[in-house]
């Protein structure tokens, strides 16, 4: 504990007031994001030509979980309000795009705006009525969509394929890519990834971003400094339920199959799981998120079927006493101890 | 007009269970302002000890005897060490941790007994009450029966007992109780042992109904929260009353509404607690809560 680095940390951050960074402070720091955001990047693009194609299909899995989890976080890390049925949105982007795909043949990326604004729409029609309320209810109302949807699902047969689900064709990689289907999958969902990314980061920066802040750190001190509530917590279970249908409709894309079965409840608190450990109101959250949601169930299940919720389980409740930031704040952590060349 | 009495009679069967897992979870919130999404698990757990113990040879009453013992210790221990520490959190912490517990207890219960469905026995006779066209099971009337007897021994306990009356205390104004000398901590772990047991008699009356297995209160829990929000998540006699009502409204929903049908009641419970969100947020018989920001 008596780091002394960590000790002179503290001290600065205490004693100094809060002065604006020098300039060249500013851009050695910019320059360090950058350089990173390029390392990965080019990780990102290297990765699928060096992978055989199920560690391919992985990854891709990965950023699936990883769009969905960016939506869930907007909404629970930042906004503090609890969804326990985001899984009923990610199913809703899958179908969309898996229905329009199947009977209307529409090309596949037309799917993509149509399943996410299905989604939008949706998340707002049902947070009208919940969030006029506290988090509490939203919480018992989301969990009431997630276990009402597959009966639905399943009801509908002529539309959605029953319980049977739909199979359809992947989409196919152009010829002038040269790519194999496994990797312009990747390509595909890596560009989406991205920009639903920045869409994030734009919109935390923005008014929104702050009021939502606001919100989740004193609700009654937001109101009276003017931000709406109402219009505020629903819009972000909008924009939240957008993000989620469209991982599911990239899902869609990737997987070439949606059936009720694999939309239930357990998704929908799988993710709460996922950015729980990842991280609740980080930025890397949702990706470390998407990497446990991935590749931890599949690796306990070797010990036991009921390994994978035992381990979910005693973590989320290990990560909220210990660690609320999540795998992203231990890195995070992590990293300022190593000492720095000044 | 008898063939609707019988679905009336079926409802409230079904209700009788909606309520009294909806009593448990309003146990716990009134103690500590805690929704537990944890409380279907942890009542389909107490389900698996009694199973345990019936099929080690007990016979079935001493066997639930044990389980409710059992179920108040656990309820206890899992207040003391999971939820003291987060005690006071904000909603967001507590609903996590509960949502925890949920997958925790659900994934333990299959790795102990595996997901496969048992026979849980019956603690009723088989036959029925026949009058005036319609014939009532004699589980369902047991059903009923217990929930009252369940009903009754808690108005007794928080009217007529002193440690009812601590416990009433605490549910009011912990800081004031603790100034008159209740000990709030040992009080709400009792709450939280309490609303255990509620729930483990309401797992050992499902069992029966449906098969013993680590999902079975999945479905049951969304309709005790509804039973809860639509009699008011701080009053147990509106958690009963509750109850029924959704219990009815769902059957009645099944048999009457051709588009419902049998598979899609379980929309039931989200259009109650949607319509009591819209209409009347704080329930039937709960108090509207005036907040000071």
């Amino acid at each position: 504990m008596s780091n002394p680095t960590e000790t002179d940390a503290a001290q600065e951050r205490t004693a100094a007031p809060p002065t604006p960074p020098r300039p060249a402070e500013w851009w050695r720091s910019a320059r360090r994001q950058w350089a990173a955001a390029a390392v990965l990047a080019a990780a990102a693009c290297y990765a699928p030509f060096q992978l055989v194609p199920f560690h391919v299909f992985q990854l891709t899995m990965v950023l699936v979980y990883a769009v969905a989890l960016l939506g869930l976080n907007l909404l629970v890390g930042h906004a503090g309000q609890i969804s326990l049925g985001h899984g009923a949105f990610f199913a809703v982007g899958a179908y969309t795009a898996a229905i329009l795909f199947d009977r209307w043949a529409l090309p596949y990326p037309l799917t993509l705006p149509v399943a996410a604004g299905a989604a939008f729409l949706l998340g707002l029609a049902f947070g009208v009525p919940a969030m006029r309320l506290r988090g509490l209810y939203l919480a018992l109302v989301t969990l009431a969509i997630a276990i009402f949807l597959v009966p639905l699902l399943k009801r509908f047969e002529e539309l959605t394929g029953g319980s049977m689900g739909l199979t359809l064709a992947k989409p196919a990689p152009p010829a002038w890519s040269g790519l194999a289907e496994d990797q312009w999958l990747y390509f595909l969902t890596l560009v989406v990834a991205v920009a639903a990314f920045l869409l994030c980061v734009g919109l935390l920066r923005s008014r929104v971003g702050r009021a939502l802040h606001a919100i989740r750190d004193n609700e009654g001190a937001a109101e009276v400094m003017g931000v709406r509530l109402s219009v505020h917590k629903t819009l972000a279970f909008a924009w939240s339920a957008m993000f989620a249908g469209t991982a599911g409709c990239l899902y869609t894309w990737v997987i070439g199959f949606v059936s009720p079965d694999s939309f239930t409840v357990n998704l929908s608190i799988t993710l709460l799981a996922g950015l729980v450990v990842g991280g609740l109101g980080s930025l890397s959250g949702p990706v470390l998120g998407g990497l446990f949601v991935m590749f931890v169930p599949g690796i306990a299940q070797d010990i036991n079927d009921a390994a994978p919720g035992v381990i979910f389980g005693l973590l989320i409740i290990a990560v909220m006493y210990v660690a609320p930031t999540g795998l992203a704040g231990l890195a995070g952590r992590l990293l300022r101890k190593i000492p720095r060349k000044e | 007009m008898a063939g609707f009495l019988q679905q009336l009679v079926q409802g409230l069967g079904a209700g009788a269970v909606y309520a009294s897992l909806a009593l448990a979870l309003v146990l716990i919130y009134q103690f500590t302002g805690i929704v537990n999404f944890a409380q279907g698990e942890l009542a389909m757990f107490s389900t698996y000890i009694a199973w345990q113990l019936t099929a080690a040879g007990l016979p079935f009453w001493p066997a639930l005897v044990l389980t409710l013992a059992v179920s108040f210790a656990g309820g206890m221990l899992i207040e003391r060490v999971i939820i003291r520490p987060v005690e006071g959190a904000p909603e967001l912490t507590l609903v996590i941790v509960t949502v925890g517990l949920f997958i925790f207890v659900n994934a333990a219960a299959g790795w102990i007994w595996t997901f496969l469905i048992k026979d849980f026995p019956n603690p009723f006779p088989a036959g029925a009450l026949e009058a005036g066209g319609i014939s009532i099971g004699l589980s369902t009337l047991g059903v009923l029966a217990v929930v009252g007897v369940v009903m009754g021994l808690l108005y007794l306990l928080f009217r007529h007992t002193k440690i009812g009356l601590g416990m009433r205390a605490v549910a009011a104004n912990p800081e004031s109780a603790r100034l008159v000398g209740i000990r709030v901590g040992w009080t709400l772990a009792l709450g939280w042992g309490l609303a255990s047991t509620v729930g483990a008699v309401s797992g050992v009356l499902v069992a029966p109904l449906l098969f013993l297995e680590p999902n079975m209160m999945g479905g049951v829990l969304i309709y005790a929260f509804a039973a809860a929000t639509l009699g008011g998540f701080d009053s147990p006699v509106g958690a009963v009353v509750g109850g029924l009502i959704v219990g009815v409204a769902e059957t009645l929903a099944g048999a009457y509404v051709g588009f419902i049908g049998s598979d899609l009641k379980v929309g039931v419970p989200l259009v109650i607690i949607l319509g009591v969100l819209l209409l009347r947020p704080q329930g039937l018989f709960g108090r509207a809560v005036v907040e000071r920001a």
